[in-house]
C-alpha cells in the first residue's frame, strides 16, 4: 500500500509573524520557515504504518516555491520513500491544492492519504475535505488515532465531548490532530541518507490543473493588543466596574 | 540553494552563506532537542553537577556525536561547518556546562583518537564515543603548565609489553564521569617537548587512576571538571595512540578544531544572551516607556548585536577554511581571542540592562554571565592567542 502525505511549507511556529505594512499578508521574506507541524505529524504516521509493514511506500509531496523541496527533504529524513516537488510561482489555495492532490493520487494510485488537519499559516482547514470531495473517497478528518485491518481503517476522532470512531473503506483521506503522535527526530544519519532520495520535480500545467486563485485576500491586520487584566478588592467594586467600565451590565 | 537562511542574534534572519541544506537541517533538530530535551531540565543538572549518561546516549543515538566521524562507526562524514553549527546551537542552549560536556566530547578529546587511532584502537572506542556509551575527555594541562604546553610533566615510561604513567592533569573536563581520558604524557624526558610528548587512552577504572578531587567552578557547573592523579598507572602498550612523541603535534593539530567550537559556542552564548536581553528592555518599563526606548540602550545592544554577527562570520570561515584542508592557524586564534572576549563584552551589557534581576541566580542571564568567563581563559586564553595572531601578522 502506497501513502501520500503533502507537506507544506510555512513559516516556523516558533516565529512571532508580523504583519507586512501594506497589509498584503505576513512578513515571509527573511523568515524562517519549516514544515507545517500537522503535516509533521501525517509524515511520522505513514512512516510508522510503513515500519510495522502495513505500507510499503511513503511518498512526500510539497507545492510552491523551489524551497519547497527543503520540507520534502525534511519529510525524506523522517523516512519517506521519495518526494514530489510541484513548483509553482502562483499562490496556491486550498482548491487549487486538492486538483493537483487529485491529479497525484490518479498518476500515483496510493490507498491512503494523510494530510494536516489545517496549515498553521492560513488555518483554513479545508484541503483534506476537498480532496476527498474530489475524488469520492471516505474521510476521517481531526484524526487521533488510526488504524489498518484489511482493505478498512478506523480513525478516531476528537470531537466535543469525546471520542468518535469512524470505519472507512480503502482507499481514504485521513487529516491528522495534534494527538495523533509525536513526531520523531530525524537523525542525522537519516538527514544525510535522505540527500541521495528522489525529488520528482513537476508544474500544476504537467498534471492539467490551473492553479490560479480563486480568493482575493482583501487585508490583514494585526489583532487588537489585549489589555493588562485588573484586579478588584470586593465583589461590590467588581459588578460596579462591569456596570460602568466595561457596560456589560 | 547554496545560500540559505539562519537566525541571527536579534531572532531575526541573516543570510548565512556557509549553510547548506543539511547543515539547517541539523541545526533544526539540534533546537529541537534542546527546546524540549535540554531546556526544561539543565536547571538541574547545574545543581547536579554534571550532564545525564542517559541525554548523552539520545544525542548519540541521533547522531549529534557523530558529525564529522566514519559512517562505519555510526558517524555522518559532514564537514567543520556543521561542527560549527553543533557548537553554536549548545551555545544558544544558555547552559554553558552542558554544551561544554558534549563539546569536549566531540571536539576536543574523540578527534584524538579519531585522528590517531590505529584500526583496532578505532574499532575498540569510536562506536561507543558516538553512540554515546562513553565519554571521552582529554587531559593536557597541569597545575604547573597550561598555556604553556610545552611544560607538562606528567611522565609515561615503558616497562615491557606496558607503559607505566606518573603526573597529576588539572581542569579535566569530563575528568569525573568520563570513561575515556587521553592523557598527554612526556616520553622522552630529555628531548624538547615539540619531540618528547605522546599521547595515550586510559580507561576510568585502570589501577594507579584516580581522582584527585572534583573541582568547583564559577560556571558550567552542569560539567564535572577534576584533578586527575595518576600514581605508577600501568596501561598495555596498544593504548599509545599515534606514533610515540607526536603527541605536540596531535595537540597542536586539535587545537584548531576545539577553537573553532569554543568560539562557535561563544557567538551561539552570546546570541542567546541579546534575545532575552531584547525580549526583557522590550517588556521592562520604566520613566514613562520601555527600556528600549531608552536611545542608549538600544544603540549598545544595537552594537553589539553588530559585532556578534560579525564574529560568527569570521568562525563560519574559518571552519570554512578547515573544511577545504587550508591552514587558518591566523585565522583560528582571532576567532578564539575575539570571540573569547565578545562574548563576555556582551554578557557584561546584558546583565547590566536586566538591572537587578540579571543578578539573581533565577534569571538566565546571571548564569550565562558566569558561564561565559572562562571563554577568554580555556583552550587558549586570550593573550596567547593573540601572540599566535602577532606571529602571522
Ligand atoms: C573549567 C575549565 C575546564 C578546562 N578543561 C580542560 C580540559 O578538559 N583539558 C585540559 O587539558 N585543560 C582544560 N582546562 C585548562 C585550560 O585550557 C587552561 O586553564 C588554559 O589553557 C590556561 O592555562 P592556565 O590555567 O595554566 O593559565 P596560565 O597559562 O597560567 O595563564 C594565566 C594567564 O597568563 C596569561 N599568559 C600565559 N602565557 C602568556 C604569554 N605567553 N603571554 C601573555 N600572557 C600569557 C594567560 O593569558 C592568562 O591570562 C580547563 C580549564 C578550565 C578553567
Ligand atoms: C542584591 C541587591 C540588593 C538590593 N537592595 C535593595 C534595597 O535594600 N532596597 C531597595 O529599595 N532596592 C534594593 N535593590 C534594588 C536596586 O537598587 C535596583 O535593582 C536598581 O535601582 C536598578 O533597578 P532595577 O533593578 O529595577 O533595574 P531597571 O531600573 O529596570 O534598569 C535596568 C537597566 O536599564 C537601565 N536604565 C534604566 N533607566 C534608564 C534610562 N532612563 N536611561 C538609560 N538606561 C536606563 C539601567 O541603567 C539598567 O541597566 C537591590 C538590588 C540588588 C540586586
Amino acid at each position: 500500500m502506497k501513502i501520500l502525505v503533502p507537506v507544506k511549507r510555512v513559516v516556523d511556529y516558533n516565529v512571532k509573524v508580523r504583519v507586512k505594512a501594506d497589509g498584503t499578508g505576513v512578513e515571509t521574506s527573511g523568515v524562517k520557515m519549516s514544515m507545517n507541524p500537522f503535516d509533521e505529524i501525517s509524515i511520522e504516521e505513514a512512516v510508522r504504518l510503513k515500519e510495522k509493514g502495513v505500507a510499503t511506500e511513503v511518498i512526500a509531496v510539497s507545492m510552491g516555491v523551489a524551497a519547497c523541496a527543503e520540507t520534502i527533504r525534511t519529510a525524506l529524513a523522517m523516512g519517506a520513500d521519495r518526494g514530489i516537488l510541484v513548483e509553482s510561482a502562483v499562490e496556491l489555495q486550498p482548491l487549487a491544492v486538492a486538483k493537483l492532490m487529485k491529479a497525484l493520487v490518479d498518476k500515483e494510485q496510493p490507498q491512503l492519504v494523510i494530510l494536516g488537519k489545517q496549515a498553521i499559516d492560513d488555518d483554513m482547514n479545508a484541503t483534506g475535505q476537498m480532496l476527498a470531495a474530489l475524488l469520492g473517497w471516505p474521510q476521517g478528518t481531526f484524526a487521533s488515532k488510526i488504524e489498518i485491518s484489511g482493505d478498512g481503517i478506523s480513525v478516531t476522532r476528537e470531537i466535543d465531548g469525546g471520542l468518535e470512531t469512524l470505519a472507512l473503506t480503502l482507499p481514504a483521506i485521513v487529516t491528522s490532530d495534534l494527538r495523533l503522535n509525536e513526531p520523531r527526530y530525524a537523525s542525522l544519519p537519516n538527514i544525510m541518507k535522505a540527500r541521495k532520495k528522489p525529488i520528482e520535480t513537476m508544474k500544476p500545467e504537467d498534471l492539467g490543473v490551473d492553479p490560479t486563485p480563486r480568493l482575493t485576500l482583501v487585508s490583514v491586520a494585526e489583532p487588537p493588543k489585549r489589555q493588562a487584566g485588573k484586579k478588584v478588592g470586593s465583589v461590590a467594586e467588581l459588578v460596579s466596574k462591569l456596570r460602568t467600565e466595561a457596560k456589560v451590565i | 540553494m547554496s545560500a540559505v537562511l539562519a537566525s541571527s542574534p536579534t531572532g531575526c534572519i541573516a543570510e548565512n552563506p556557509f549553510l547548506r541544506e543539511e547543515h539547517i537541517a541539523l541545526r533544526d533538530q539540534l533546537r529541537r532537542f534542546i527546546r524540549t530535551e535540554v531546556a526544561p531540565h539543565a536547571g538541574q543538572w547545574e545543581i547536579d553537577g554534571m550532564v545525564p549518561r542517559s541525554i548523552l546516549r539520545r544525542m548519540g543515538e541521533l547522531g549529534f556525536l557523530g558529525i564529522r566521524y566514519a559512517q562505519r562507526y555510526g558517524g555522518s562524514e559532514m564537514d567543520t561547518i556543521a561542527t560549527a553549527v553543533l557548537a553554536e546551537e549548545l551555545g544558544r542552549s544558555t547552559f554553558g556546562g552542558f554544551a561544554i560536556t558534549v563539546l569536549v566530547h566531540t571536539d576536543m578529546a574523540s578527534p584524538h583518537i579519531a585522528n590517531a587511532a590505529n584500526a583496532a584502537q578505532l574499532d575498540r572506542y569510536m562506536p561507543d564515543i558516538i553512540a554515546g556509551r562513553k565519554i571521552a575527555a582529554v587531559a593536557v594541562t597541569e597545575p604547573d603548565a597550561g598555556s604553556d604546553v610545552a611544560a607538562i610533566r606528567t611522565t609515561a615510561r615503558r616497562e615491557g609489553d606496558d607503559w607505566v604513567l606518573n603526573g597529576t592533569k588539572m581542569y579535566i573536563t569530563n575528568g569525573v564521569h568520563g570513561d575515556v581520558v587521553l592523557v598527554a604524557a612526556k616520553t622522552d624526558v630529555s628531548a624538547k617537548a615539540s619531540r618528547g610528548v605522546s599521547i595515550f587512552i586510559v580507561e576510568a577504572g585502570t589501577p594507579g587512576f584516580t581522582i584527585g578531587r572534583a573541582l568547583d567552578k564559577q560556571g558550567w557547573r552542569s560539567s564535572d571538571t577534576a584533578e586527575l592523579v595518576f600514581e605508577e598507572c600501568r596501561i598495555p602498550a596498544i593504548n599509545l595512540l599515534g606514533s610515540e612523541n607526536r603527541g605536540f603535534y596531535a595537540i597542536m593539530r586539535n587545537f584548531q578544531n576545539e577553537r573553532i567550537v569554543l568560539g562557535a559556542q561563544a557567538m551561539g552564548e552570546a546570541q542567546a544572551a541579546l534575545a532575552l536581553t531584547l525580549d526583557w528592555v522590550r517588556n521592562r518599563k520604566a520613566f514613562g516607556g520601555t527600556l528600549w526606548d531608552k536611545q542608549v540602550i538600544r544603540q549598545r545592544l544595537s552594537m553589539l548585536a553588530s559585532r556578534v554577527e560579525a564574529a560568527r562570520c569570521l568562525v563560519y570561515q574559518a571552519a570554512w577554511l578547515d573544511a577545504q584542508g587550508r591552514d587558518c592557524i591566523k585565522d583560528v586564534s582571532m576567532v578564539k581571542a575575539l570571540c573569547g572576549e565578545l562574548v563576555n563584552d556582551v554578557m557584561y551589557d546584558c546583565q547590566q540592562f536586566h538591572g537587578g534581576m540579571g543578578y539573581m541566580r533565577e534569571s538566565a542571564i546571571e548564569r550565562m554571565v558566569r558561564d561565559a568567563r572562562i571563554q577568554a581563559i580555556g583552550g587558549g586564553a586570550t593573550e596567547v592567542m593573540l601572540e599566535e595572531v602577532a606571529k602571522r601578522l
